[in-house]
């Protein structure tokens, strides 16, 4: 049975929507940023859900006013992986919070060919389940062109 | 229950949450009362755009010329409205700027008041200035300008960003000097991003002069050239009166005939800055006054006198020497 027949993985926020269009991710990092919210963008071609810490794609953005300025970089970020997972995340630096509050992706690979369910025996009877994405079957300086 | 402020996309809405998305994505205040205006005197009763140009007008002394040509300016940034609203005209216009005048003659104080205009009009979406010189967008090293100046612009992003010296950024002696990544940068923001920040290009009128004839992408994509021109005495004794007041501070009969002798006396010197070298003597007088009044030890002072600047507070300065 196919759970999930278009293999999107879905992390993060809005990750059950239609692609965000540029104009509703300005809305979405303006929000943020009236909040003070620092945005940084962070990419990976690894979608395992398991894998929290992505590559930062330049500093976290502080003292910034307009959501075009994050635009600007996420761009950039497309220019430089197309083929890859880019997420925008928001930290909060509020004394006490100093946390991400928000966090969603903003452009994936073409193809996603989603995950496969690996089976390990162990003593007796039991079985072991682990999940393993196919974008990570290849080494990594491989992966992306196809 | 309130309606969501964000839209679902494909989700059918009505006509008035979509019309407000739709402004929103357009990258405008959402239900921006500008955009229904059809008179002059709706677009300045929405945007207080008067009342900015009126505090230009009396906070900031003499400089006539800057002033009519903001007039000008604002003049066709709201007719430029009216045709945007009518659906005459598509595009934002080119407000890229240079102002051009010696240092301290209000160049950086008008380009503040300049964001403002701009912001109330809807030209640029936060009016915030981000004032920087060569070394905030030029590295030191290969790779370093282009994060540098990119930083710079994101932080100026929907706001305008004031560049002080602007020639700095070339420098034809060296053909290998990072400052052409720079000015290159820029000149793609410029061209491309019109409608999120306005560019100010600021410095001396001959090294500006010969920027923009080496530059001829730079000098093209600026619209407004300004002169800012040196103040005459006159004016530059008001500007101390109007500094002094700002500080409850005030001059005696003898300080103002002392500063009267004072500004052409260091009109003559170097490293004349105009309203910053008074600024800056001002400062000085303010010093030795605090220095006199120091000295009355067991005296009780008044208020006048805490706030009077004497002749010989003026005079004391080398300037008379
Ligand atoms: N017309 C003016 N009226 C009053 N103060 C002025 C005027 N022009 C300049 N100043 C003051 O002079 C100082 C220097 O001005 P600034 O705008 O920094 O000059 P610039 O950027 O041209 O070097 C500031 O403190 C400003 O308040």
């Amino acid at each position: 049975m196919m759970t999930n027949p278009v293999g999107r993985i879905t992390q993060g926020q809005f990750s059950y929507l239609p692609e965000l269009t540029d104009a509703e991710i300005s809305l979405q990092v303006q929000y943020g940023l009236n909040k003070g919210y620092a945005w940084s963008v962070e990419y990976t071609d690894d979608p395992h859900p398991r894998n929290t810490y992505w590559e930062m794609f330049g500093l976290p953005m502080f003292e910034l006013r307009d959501a075009a300025g994050v635009l600007m970089e996420v761009n950039n970020c497309r220019k430089t992986f197309p083929q890859h997972y880019i997420r925008l995340m928001a930290f909060d630096s509020t004394r006490g919070v100093e946390t991400i509050v928000m966090s969603f992706i903003v452009n994936r690979p073409e193809r996603e060919p989603g995950f496969a369910l690996v089976r390990q025996e162990t003593h007796g009877r039991t079985i072991r389940y682990t999940v393993r994405p196919y974008a990570t079957d290849r080494p990594e300086s491989e992966r992306g062109s196809r | 229950m309130a309606a969501p402020l964000y839209q679902i996309p494909g989700q059918t809405a009505s006509t008035a949450e979509s019309a407000t998305t739709e402004a929103a994505a357009a990258g405008t205040a959402v239900a921006d009362p500008l955009q229904s205006a059809r008179t002059v005197e709706e677009v300045l009763a929405q945007s207080q755009v008067s009342a900015v140009m009126d505090e230009l007008d009396r906070d900031l002394i003499g400089l006539a010329p800057v002033k009519g040509r903001i007039r000008d300016i604002a003049a066709l940034l709201v007719i430029d409205k009216l045709r945007m609203n009518l659906g005459l005209q598509a595009q934002a216009p080119s407000l890229h700027m240079s102002f051009i005048g010696n240092p301290g003659t209000g160049k950086t104080t008008v380009a503040l008041r300049m964001a403002q205009i701009l912001h109330r009009l809807g030209y640029v979406r936060k009016g915030h200035l981000i004032a920087v010189t060569r070394d905030d967008l030029v590295g030191q090293y290969i790779g370093h300008t282009a994060p540098k100046t990119k930083e710079v612009l994101k932080k100026a992003m929907g706001g305008v960003l004031f560049i002080d010296e602007a020639y700095y950024l070339y420098r034809p002696e060296n053909e290998r000097d990072y400052g052409q990544e720079a000015i290159e940068i820029l000149l793609q923001v410029m061209e491309n991003q019109r409608d999120d920040l306005v560019v100010i290009l600021a410095g001396y009128k001959d090294r500006m002069d010969a920027f923009f004839r080496s530059n001829p992408g730079m000098s093209s994509r600026v619209a407004h050239h300004l002169d800012f021109p040196d103040y005459q005495p006159r004016e530059l004794e008001e500007i101390a009166q109007r500094m002094l007041q700002s500080m409850h501070y005030r001059l005696s009969d003898s300080a103002i005939a002392a500063v009267h002798e004072y500004i052409p006396l260091r009109m003559q010197q170097a490293h004349f800055a105009n309203a910053r070298s008074i600024r800056n003597a001002l400062d000085r007088a303010r010093l030795r006054q605090a220095n006199r009044l120091f000295a009355q030890k067991g005296r009780q002072l008044t208020r006048d006198e805490l706030m009077t600047i004497e002749g010989e507070d003026i005079r004391a300065s080398r300037v008379f020497t």
